[in-house]
């Protein structure tokens, strides 16, 4: 009987990343669970000492912080951050090889007629 | 990258904004008048000269626009999002001045930081408007140009690119807080002496941006090592690498 490698073992470094990207995430979210209310710095640190000298904070311009709004906005923020990200990341990477394989075929075509 | 893992991409970086927006940028009103004056003041040549650089280099070289836009979404998505520091209960975030300055200069990442956080300050309650001046030296000129120099300085004393730029990132995310706390003592500190406060604010700001500085220069070492093994003729046309170096 032939032994065959099983076809993930290849893909073990992609793998082990995605897992640790994932343990990352619900560690995070997990340890704010114990934690304190994991104020960002903002509060703790610049809107304190600003409040210690009589300065306070103004609502912004156009106030999302509002219910869920922020959420929402924050939502379409990050996907829309994040597809201009991967866009742009696939023009640069992915796009630029097939032009290279292109270009190289497109010059080694007519000599091999 | 294959097509179907953008967006899975998006997807884990839309779970990371699942949360109220927590930030170091300074807030709408914080400053004094004069002082969010002073510090806009300071930006706009900075800004401008962004603008300028950004023309000439678009009209030499068609192919730096991709890059353009990989890196304002870069530095728009990570300067806001909140990450949490177990060893201080807190959350702050990196802000990847130190990765676009060194990729795109200095000049064109403070104007690429201005234009994330117009975006972040009009319509993510983060950040503000009378503040954006401040936000855009603290963030944009000085992260930038600190992650630049640092990674120059650590490259002419043969560090590889990933340890040059490791040291680049944790520089410009503590060179960006110690701004910040400048910026914050001045405008607020009144008749009251100026280094008390401001080493009070730098104390506060420890626990936080110091595993953060170092996850920021992580993550510009890593940024640079995969830029390296995918497209190292770009690093070459953007003058991060010299051409006897690119494999």
């Amino acid at each position: 009987m032939k032994f065959q490698i099983p076809y993930f073992i290849f893909h073990i470094r992609r793998i082990l990343l995605c897992c640790s990207i994932a343990l990352l995430l619900c560690l995070s979210f997990q340890l704010s669970a114990f934690g304190s209310e994991w104020k960002g710095v903002d509060e703790s640190v610049v809107k304190k000492f600003a409040k210690e000298h009589g300065r306070e904070a103004k609502d912004p311009l156009i106030n999302t912080d509002q219910g869920d709004l922020l959420l929402f906005v924050f939502l379409l923020a990050g996907a829309v951050g994040g597809f201009a990200a991967g866009y742009y990341w696939h023009v640069l990477i992915t796009e630029k090889v097939h032009r290279d394989i292109k270009k190289d075929y497109s010059l080694s075509a007519p000599k091999d007629k | 990258m294959k097509l179907i893992q953008i967006p899975v991409a998006c997807f884990i970086l839309s779970m990371f904004f699942v949360t109220d927006a927590h930030a170091m940028h300074i807030s709408e009103g914080i400053l004094p008048l004069n002082w969010a004056a002073f510090w806009l003041a300071v930006a706009l040549p900075f800004v401008a000269y962004g603008l300028w650089k950004m023309k000439k280099m678009s009209s030499i070289d068609v192919s730096f626009k991709p890059l353009v836009g990989l890196m304002t979404a870069v530095v728009f998505i990570i300067s806001c999002m909140p990450i949490p520091v177990p060893t201080a209960g807190t959350c702050s975030h990196p802000c990847a001045t130190g990765i676009s300055g060194i990729l795109l200069g200095p000049a064109m990442s403070v104007l690429i930081t201005s234009v994330a956080l117009l975006i972040q300050a009009l319509f993510l309650a983060h950040g503000g408007l009378s503040t954006w001046g401040a936000d855009i030296v603290s963030m944009g000129v000085i992260g930038s140009f600190t992650g630049f120099l640092t990674f120059k300085a650590f490259r002419s004393f043969g560090a590889g690119i990933a340890a040059a730029g490791f040291m680049a990132g944790l520089f410009s995310d503590w060179a960006t807080y110690l701004t910040t706390s400048v910026e914050l003592a001045s405008g607020i500190s009144g008749d009251a002496p100026f280094f008390p406060l401001f080493s009070k604010i730098v104390i506060a700001f420890i626990p936080t941006q110091l595993p953060l500085g170092i996850l920021e220069g992580a993550m510009t070492a890593g940024m640079l090592r995969l830029l390296y093994n995918k497209r190292p003729d770009l690093l070459v046309k953007m003058r991060v690498l010299r051409p006897e170096e690119a494999i």
